[in-house]
C-alpha cells in the first residue's frame, strides 16, 4: 500500500519516539517573527543554549509594522521595542532577517514562498497558526507556540503527535467570480471550525490541479480555521515552475535533483486516507461570513441564518451571540449590509495575483465615499512588482489607500484598526470578536474581489453583479 | 530540572460559557505588544470581562463569588484560532491551573500541555452538570484526577478524557519536552545527514531580487 505525502515527510523527519509516546520531529525550516519569538530567545538565553541551526532559521517583521509610517522610531514605542528586539536577537544568533530595509520584508507566510525558502517534502514551523500556508508546496508546516519556538531554536526539533490525514477532493470547475477563498470558506462551513482537529488536510482534485501556487496558498492558509493544523497540496509542475529561479531555490545541477526528490514525496495513487471528502466545484458560490467564526458563512445570495435554524441548543446560542455582535438580523439577506471599511491584504489574500485580479476590475470604479478602503501588499516584493505594473495607481485612482507591507488590519497589532462597531469587508482569515482592533468591530470575510465590490457599493455585494462577470454561455 | 508530576488539580471552578472561545478572546492581540509574558495575566479574557469603556460586563469571570477559581469550564473547540502561547500563558498567570471543556483546538491544547496546564474533555451533559454545580455553590471543590481521568465535583464523579501522550507527560513530569529533545541530539544529526535540503547552504544562493 502506498503512502500519503504527510506520512512520507513525517517518516523522513522522524528522529525518535519520545518517552511520552510523542514523536521527536526534525523541523527543516524555522520561520520567525517579532511577536512570538522574543520570549523564546529569552528562554534560550536562560538555558544557556545557542540556536542549533541558524542557517535554517529565517526572520521577518510583519505583525506590528505600521503600513503608513516608514520612518523609525515608530510612533508606537511598543512596536519599536519589538522590531529592535528582533534585530538584536537575529544579529546575536546569526539568523537571516528580512528587515524593512532589505526590500524583502513582509508577512512571513508570503516571504517564505516568494524567496523560495518554502520547498516540497520539507517540514516547516513558525510561531503563527497560518503556517499551514506553506503546505501549498507539499511541505508539512506547523503553527507552534513560543515554547516550541524555543524547542526548535535549541534542537531543530519538536515533540508532536502524528496527525490523521483527510483528503478533500474538489472536482469540477469553479464558476467565474468564485475564488480560492470561496473554496476554503466553503470547506470550513461544510466540515466545521473544529472538523479538522487531529487531521492534516490534503487538498486535491481538478480545482487544485488547475490552481496557481498563490491560490493553493490561500486555501492552505485557512486550514487552521477549520481546525486542521496542517493542510497541503501535492507538489506538481505548477509548484516547480513557481520555485524555479527564486533566490533560495536550488540552482543548476541541484535543481534537477531537487525536483526528482520533491516528486517522490507526492502521495501515492494507492494510499489510503483516514477520511475522504468530495466536494463539487459547481456547488461553491461566492461566500461571505455573517458571524464570529470563519465557519459561519453563507453564499452571497443566501440569507443570514436565524436562531431557530440552529440544530442544537449550543448552536442556537452561537447564532444568537454572533447575530448580537454583528448587529445583523437572522433570516434577512447578507447582501446589502452596510460596510464601513474594506481591507485588502493579509497572508490569506495579500499576494500579487490577489491585487492583480482586483485591479483588473476596479478601473473606472470609485470607492463609495462612506467607505475607508485600504490595500496592503503582503510583502515589499509584492508591493514593488505591483508598482512596476502600475497597480498602485489603479488602486489609488479608485479610492483605495495604497500601503506598505505587513499584517495590518488582519489582526490590528499596528495602527490599522476598526473604530467602534465599524463593519469591515475583509480579505483576511478571522472574523473573531475584536479581531480587527475594536472590541465591537465587525468583520465579514470574503474574497478580494468581493472586498472591492463592497468598497465600491458601500454594501456587501455580489462582485459578479458589480463587475458584470457573466457565466460563460452554455455550449 | 525535574518537573512537577501533575497528577491531580484541585480548586474551585468558573465557567466561560460558549463554544469556540478563540485565542483573541482569551488574550486580545493588542496586549501581545510585549517581549516577555510577564503581566499577561491581568489581560486574560479582557474584552470578555470589560466593554469598550472599561465597564465590567455581566460575566461569571467578573463575579466576586467566583474569585480565586483556578479551573476554567467551557464549551467545544476551546482555544481555537491563533497559535499564540500568550493565551495559555495569560490563563496560567491569572491563576488558572486546568481547563475542562467539551473539546480543544489542537495548537492551544499542545501549548497548554507544554506549560503544565491540563486540558481535559468532558461530555456536553457532564459540563452542564459541572456548571450547574459551580453556579449553585461556587465554593464547591473540583478535583481533576489526570492519572485516572476522573473529575470529582463534591460527591459527584464524572469521567474525562485527555490524549494519552499528554496524560502520561503530565503525570510523569515530562510535560516540557526540552530535555528529551536535547537528549536526542545525535539522532537529530543522523536524520539531518539523510536529508539533502538540510545540507544546502542557502546563503550561497542569495541573489538580488
Amino acid at each position: 500500500m502506498g503512502k500519503s505525502l504527510f506520512e512520507k515527510v513525517w517518516e523522513a523527519h522522524s528522529v525518535r519516539e519520545l518517552p511520552n509516546g510523542q514523536t521527536q520531529l526534525l523541523i527543516g525550516t524555522h520561520l520567525i517573527h517579532e511577536v512570538t519569538s522574543p520570549q523564546a530567545f529569552g528562554m534560550l538565553l536562560e538555558l544557556g543554549l545557542p540556536v542549533r541551526f541558524p542557517e535554517r532559521t529565517f526572520a521577518t517583521v510583519d505583525h506590528i509594522v505600521p503600513t503608513n509610517e516608514m520612518q523609525e522610531p515608530y510612533s508606537d514605542p511598543l512596536a519599536q521595542d519589538m522590531i529592535v528586539e528582533l534585530r538584536k536577537n537575529c544579529a546575536e544568533n546569526n539568523v537571516t532577517f528580512f528587515d524593512t530595509d532589505t526590500g524583502k520584508q513582509g508577512v512571513i507566510h508570503i516571504v517564505g514562498p516568494e524567496q523560495g525558502i518554502t520547498q516540497p517534502g520539507t517540514t516547516i514551523a513558525c510561531g503563527d497558526s497560518h503556517t499551514s500556508t506553506h503546505g501549498a508546496f507539499g511541505a508539512i508546516a506547523f503553527g507552534i507556540g513560543t515554547s516550541q519556538v524555543r524547542d526548535v531554536f535549541a534542537t531543530q526539533t519538536m515533540a508532536l503527535n502524528k496527525l490523521k490525514v483527510r483528503r478533500i477532493n474538489v472536482d469540477g470547475q469553479l464558476a467565474p467570480g468564485v475564488y480560492a477563498k470561496d473554496v476554503i470558506l466553503h470547506i470550513i462551513r461544510t466540515l466545521g471550525v473544529n472538523g479538522g482537529t487531529g487531521f492534516a488536510y490534503e487538498y486535491a482534485g481538478e480545482v487544485f490541479d488547475s490552481f496557481s501556487m498563490e491560490e493553493r496558498m490561500t486555501v492552505c492558509n485557512m486550514s487552521i480555521e477549520g481546525g486542521a493544523r496542517v493542510g497541503y497540496v501535492n507538489p506538481d509542475e505548477t509548484t516547480f515552475e513557481y520555485l524555479k529561479g527564486r533566490p533560495y531555490a536550488p540552482k543548476s545541477a541541484d535543481w534537477d535533483a531537487a525536483v526528482e526528490r520533491w516528486k517522490s514525496f507526492a502521495s501515492d495513487a494507492d494510499c489510503e486516507y483516514d477520511d475522504e471528502v468530495n466536494i463539487r466545484a459547481e456547488d461553491i458560490g461566492p461566500t461571505v461570513t455573517w458571524g464570529i467564526n470563519p465557519g459561519q458563512g453563507v453564499f452571497i445570495d443566501q440569507n443570514i441564518p436565524s436562531i431557530e435554524e440552529g440544530a442544537t441548543a449550543s448552536e442556537r446560542a452561537s447564532i444568537e451571540e454572533a447575530l448580537e455582535h454583528m448587529k445583523l438580523d437572522g433570516g434577512t439577506p447578507i447582501k446589502g449590509v452596510n460596510v464601513d471599511v474594506a481591507f485588502l491584504g493579509s497572508c490569506t489574500n495579500g499576494r500579487l495575483s490577489d491585487l492583480q485580479e482586483v485591479a483588473k476590475y476596479i478601473q473606472g470604479h470609485k470607492v463609495n465615499p462612506s467607505v475607508k478602503a485600504i490595500c496592503v501588499p503582503g510583502s515589499q516584493v509584492v508591493a514593488t512588482i505591483a508598482m512596476e505594473l502600475g497597480l498602485d495607481k489603479i488602486f489609488t485612482e479608485a479610492g483605495f489607500e495604497w500601503r506598505g507591507a505587513g499584517c495590518s488590519m488582519c489582526l490590528a497589532m499596528n495602527p490599522d484598526k476598526l473604530v467602534g462597531d465599524q463593519l469591515c469587508a475583509s480579505s483576511s482569515n478571522r472574523n473573531f470578536k475584536g479581531r480587527q482592533g475594536s472590541v465591537t468591530g465587525r468583520t465579514i470575510l470574503m474574497s478580494p474581489l468581493m472586498v472591492a465590490a463592497a468598497a465600491i457599493t458601500g454594501k456587501v455585494s455580489d462582485a459578479r453583479e458589480v463587475f458584470e462577470i457573466l457565466e460563460p454561455a452554455a455550449v | 530540572m525535574a518537573l512537577e508530576k501533575i497528577i491531580k488539580v484541585t480548586g474551585r471552578g468558573v465557567s466561560v460559557p460558549g463554544d469556540d472561545i478563540d485565542t483573541d478572546r482569551i488574550i486580545p492581540a493588542r496586549f501581545m505588544k510585549c517581549v516577555t509574558f510577564d503581566g499577561l495575566g491581568e489581560y486574560v479574557f479582557h474584552d470578555v470581562r470589560k466593554d469598550e469603556e472599561g465597564n465590567l460586563r455581566d460575566h461569571p469571570l467578573n463575579e466576586e463569588r467566583y474569585a480565586g477559581a483556578s479551573i476554567l469550564i467551557s464549551g467545544n473547540n476551546f482555544g481555537c484560532g491563533s497559535s499564540r502561547e500568550h493565551a495559555p500563558q495569560a490563563i496560567y498567570r491569572a491563576g488558572f491551573r486546568a481547563v475542562i471543556a467539551e473539546g480543544f483546538a489542537e495548537i492551544f491544547f499542545g501549548n497548554s500541555t507544554q506549560l503544565g496546564i491540563p486540558c481535559v474533555c468532558a461530555s456536553s451533559d457532564d459540563i452542564s452538570k459541572l456548571k450547574s454545580a459551580v453556579e449553585a455553590d461556587p465554593q464547591v471543590e473540583l478535583s481533576i484526577n489526570i492519572e485516572d481521568k476522573v473529575i470529582l465535583c463534591g460527591e459527584v464523579s464524572i469521567p474525562c478524557e485527555i490524549r494519552e501522550g499528554a496524560r502520561s507527560a503530565l503525570v510523569n513530569g515530562k510535560w516540557d519536552p526540552i530535555q528529551d529533545l536535547l537528549d536526542g541530539a545525535s539522532d537529530v544529526d543522523e536524520v539531518v545527514s539523510g536529508l539533502a535540503y538540510m545540507a544546502v547552504k542557502y546563503g550561497i544562493y542569495i541573489c538580488a531580487n
